[in-house]
């Protein structure tokens, strides 16, 4: 069992949470990930590392469905039953001068961790982060530390630009130039900043988040295709260089259970 | 010539369509020793030189008859520490039943369905053989809970070490587990089985992947192991490699059978995993992990189920009670038939398009090679489990530069020992995919080298 050390509410949709669990922790680099299980008929959904601190591990998620929003009923002190990890490769860390981070909504989170690791070697980071409205705009504080710009967007204009973070990226790169971006967000996000970033030569990493079961090459459920060859993303990734992806196989793999997921999110307004 | 075998019974093929329930019910004392009773006592016993782990055979079978349960289940022991799970699952036409005397004229001696009685008979009436483990204090770890890491873990614990089993997932048995469906071997059973290693002593680690949580250095090296087992097994699925084979509805027989045995998605939203497999579904392959996603998305509710196998029916190599059930519960076989395109639309799984084969010379195998005929045939699916067969997984020897691997990906290993000094391995990480038998046979193996592995690194 693994025990919740502590927990902030980020928003009303997106809690931390800092878990006591000292066999991730030893090995995990920036870029790896957990599965973890709320309880005995739970299902085993995948989560970023954002943070490690000697023994203990931080994970950020959003309360999408039925999962989530039932580790999010969990509190200080109770445990968490099954929480496996480091999984996937580590995030390749490019040898570059200027790198752009790119968030989308909770992919914020999973992109801290990598920013950090650049902002560590000395490289010069920027972030464009963007979601629905400023109430979804998570971790601003914790990138001012290690960013020189931060541009902000919105669907709603409430806080920055109004628009998406492509919108934003248009304005930007008609001034700058960089090195490296990495794309974090919804796959629909990931796929037009790739489309975007192809036409300006810069090359995009993503993370990507298929569904998942085992994370350890058992299943196949993660697979991807990438420039026609098949991959495994809980092995092989999650990150990826973006442009081979074929973000429309895998929005529809995403997408296949969505049925089953509003049957599950019945089962929690019944609660 | 020796009478009939005692049958035994099954659930009604339309009942137990729609339901997990175990298909084959086990002997009564009665029927156990009446089918004992067709054994010959052989003087030069062939059953016992092809069982993979040489349980003494006419023995067990003498003992049974004489209505010493006890005794007969402590020879099997000896030799098998999972026999409720042997019994039910080795295939015994080409192991023991097939080299038995008595089978050479008429049916051969019902070995597994007896093995299983008295493994039954012992779980259920608490039958254990009382015996003393002298603790010697020195660690050994074994990676995997399968059967090899299982029988490993048995007999390295007889021997007075302190055992702990590392698992990557959070349930214990490997492919007992995640793999073989309820209707064939209850997972109840093999609950039952890993706790009874737990009271030996062995101490059970879920959660933790080797190679990633913590290395192979870091064990040896860091945290005191003197030797390491590996019993990683062979998850990795292997594609087809045809066009189209991303196409959502179609699953690698691993995620299928996961999501139901492993994550009890027969039992959505209860349990909170779903699994979708439609109303015809294609299965891809011909051996016991075809026949499970067959029979398993027939008890799904799929009202089409039907295997797609490049040879005939005499190749497929399944078990032969596993086509038999198959067969009785409705799964249509489609033979000489090559998946070469899945075809989509959205994607989303529509179509499988297979080119007719046709069956030429005898190969090595002995089975009839299937040859292209560039003639096809297209199928109306929703779904398609793909069944063909797997490798081990890359994480240990990505973690590990030293440790040599065969361009399969199966760990090279010299009578055990693999290329890191003090490290062992055994089971489907070394065979590639075989059975649950030659798995724990290897795992027992292995505990003879590493004792003496140790015993002289310490006399040093
Ligand atoms: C490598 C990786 C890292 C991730 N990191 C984070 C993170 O740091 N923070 C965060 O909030 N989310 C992260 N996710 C996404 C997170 O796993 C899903 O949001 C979560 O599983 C949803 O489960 P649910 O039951 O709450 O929602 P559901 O209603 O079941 O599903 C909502 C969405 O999540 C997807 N999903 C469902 N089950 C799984 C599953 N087992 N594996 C992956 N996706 C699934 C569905 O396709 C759907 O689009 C990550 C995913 C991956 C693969
Ligand atoms: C569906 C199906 C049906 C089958 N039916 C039969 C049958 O009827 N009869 C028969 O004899 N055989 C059958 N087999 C084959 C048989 O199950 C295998 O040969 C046997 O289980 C191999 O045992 P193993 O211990 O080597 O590996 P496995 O049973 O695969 O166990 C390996 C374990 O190691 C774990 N693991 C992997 N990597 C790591 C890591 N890095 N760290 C920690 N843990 C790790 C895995 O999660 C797994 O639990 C079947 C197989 C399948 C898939
Ligand atoms: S272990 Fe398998 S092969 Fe050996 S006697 Fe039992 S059923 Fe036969
Ligand atoms: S070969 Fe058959 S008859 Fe002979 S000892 Fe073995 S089981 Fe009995
Ligand atoms: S999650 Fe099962 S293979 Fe990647």
């Amino acid at each position: 069992m693994y025990k919740i050390l502590e927990k902030k509410v980020l928003n009303i949709d997106v809690d931390l949470m800092v878990v006591e669990a000292p066999l991730v922790a030893r090995n995990a680099l920036p870029g790896h990930f957990i599965i973890l299980r709320v309880d005995e008929l739970g299902e085993r959904i995948p989560l970023t590392i954002v943070d490690i601190d000697g023994q203990n591990v931080s994970i950020i998620y959003q309360k999408l469905g039925y999962s989530t929003s039932l580790l999010g009923e969990l509190k200080v002190g109770d445990e968490i039953l099954d929480f496996v990890g480091p999984l996937g490769k580590p995030a390749h860390i490019h040898d570059v001068k200027t790198v752009l981070g790119i968030a989308g909504g909770v992919g914020a989170a999973p992109l801290l961790p990598q920013l950090k690791e650049y902002a560590a070697r000395g490289i010069k980071v920027d972030l464009v982060i963007g979601a629905r409205n400023k109430d979804y705009i998570i971790l601003l504080d914790k990138y001012e530390e290690i960013c020189e710009n931060i541009y902000i967007a919105t669907d709603d204009g409430s806080l920055g630009t109004k628009g998406f973070v492509t919108t934003v990226l248009t304005e930007l790169y008609k001034t700058k130039k960089y090195d490296q971006t990495i794309a974090i967000g919804p796959l629909v996000m990931m796929k037009f900043v790739v489309a975007m970033n192809k036409k300006y030569n810069v090359p995009t990493d993503v993370s990507l988040n298929p569904i998942m079961i085992d994370g350890t090459g058992m299943c196949g459920n993660c697979r991807v295709t990438i420039d026609g060859k098949t991959f495994f993303a809980c092995i092989d990734g999650p990150d990826f260089p973006g442009e081979g992806v074929d973000f429309d196989e895998l929005i529809a793999r995403q997408d296949y259970y969505s049925e089953e997921e509003h049957i599950c999110n019945l089962k929690l307004v019944k609660k | 010539m020796k009478g009939p075998r005692t049958v035994m019974p099954v659930l009604d093929a339309v009942v137990r369509r729609t339901n997990f329930d175990e298909v084959a019910c086990g002997y009564t004392l009665e029927d156990a020793q009446l089918e004992a009773s067709r054994c010959l006592d052989c003087k030069n016993p062939r059953c016992i030189a092809a069982c993979p782990v040489a349980i003494n055979i006419p023995k067990f079978i003498g003992e049974l008859i004489e209505g010493n349960l006890d005794q007969a289940y402590f020879t099997i022991y000896d030799d098998n520490v999972l026999p409720s799970i042997c019994g039910r699952v080795c295939p015994q036409e080409k192991q023991c039943e097939g080299a038995c005397i008595v089978g050479i004229k008429g049916e051969p001696v019902s070995i597994g369905a007896l093995e299983r009685f008295l493994g039954d008979y012992s779980l259920e009436n608490d039958v254990l053989e009382k015996r003393t483990i002298i603790d010697n204090g020195i660690k050994v770890g074994i990676v995997g809970s399968g059967p090899a890491g299982l029988a490993n873990a048995a007999e390295m614990r007889k021997k007075g070490y302190s055992v702990d089993i590392f698992e990557a997932l959070h349930d214990f048995g490997g492919v007992l587990k995640y793999g073989i469906p309820d209707f064939r071997l209850p997972k109840d059973i093999v609950t039952t089985e890993v706790n009874r290693l737990k009271d030996m002593g062995v101490k059970f680690h879920k959660n933790v992947v080797i190679g990633k949580s913590i290395t192979i250095d870091q064990l040896l090296n860091e945290e005191g192991y003197q030797s390491l087992f590996l019993g990683s097994g062979a998850g990795l699925p292997s594609p087809l490699g045809v066009p189209g084979e991303n196409l959502s509805g179609i699953y690698y027989a691993n995620e299928f059978l996961t999501r139901v045995n492993l994550m009890k998605s027969h039992k959505f939203p209860e349990s909170a995993t779903p699994v979708k497999i439609g109303q015809r579904v294609a299965v891809v392959g011909g051996g016991n992990v075809a026949m499970d996603a067959a029979r398993t998305a027939k008890r799904l509710g799929a009202k089409e189920v039907f295997i797609l196998y490049r040879r005939d029916m005499e190749s497929l190599p399944a078990r032969l009670e596993e086509i038999h059930h198959a067969i009785e519960e409705d799964i249509d076989f489609r033979l000489t038939l090559n998946p070469v395109e899945f075809i989509g639309e959205n994607y989303r799984l529509k179509q499988v398009r297979c080119e007719i084969m046709e069956l030429g010379e005898r190969d090595k195998s002995g089975r009839r090679r299937p040859m292209p005929t560039g003639t096809y045939k297209t199928f109306e699916i929703d779904s398609c489990v793909i069944s063909i067969g797997q490798k081990p997984n890359p994480i240990l020897k990505e973690s590990e530069a030293d440790l040599e691997v065969d361009k399969w990906g199966r760990i090279v290993t010299d009578n055990h020992q693999t290329s890191i000094p003090g490290v062992f391995a055994g089971g489907d990480v070394v065979s590639g995919a075989a059975t649950v038998i030659l798995a724990m046979g290897a795992g027992k193996d292995a505990s003879v080298e590493m004792d003496k592995y140790i015993k002289s690194k310490q006399s040093e």
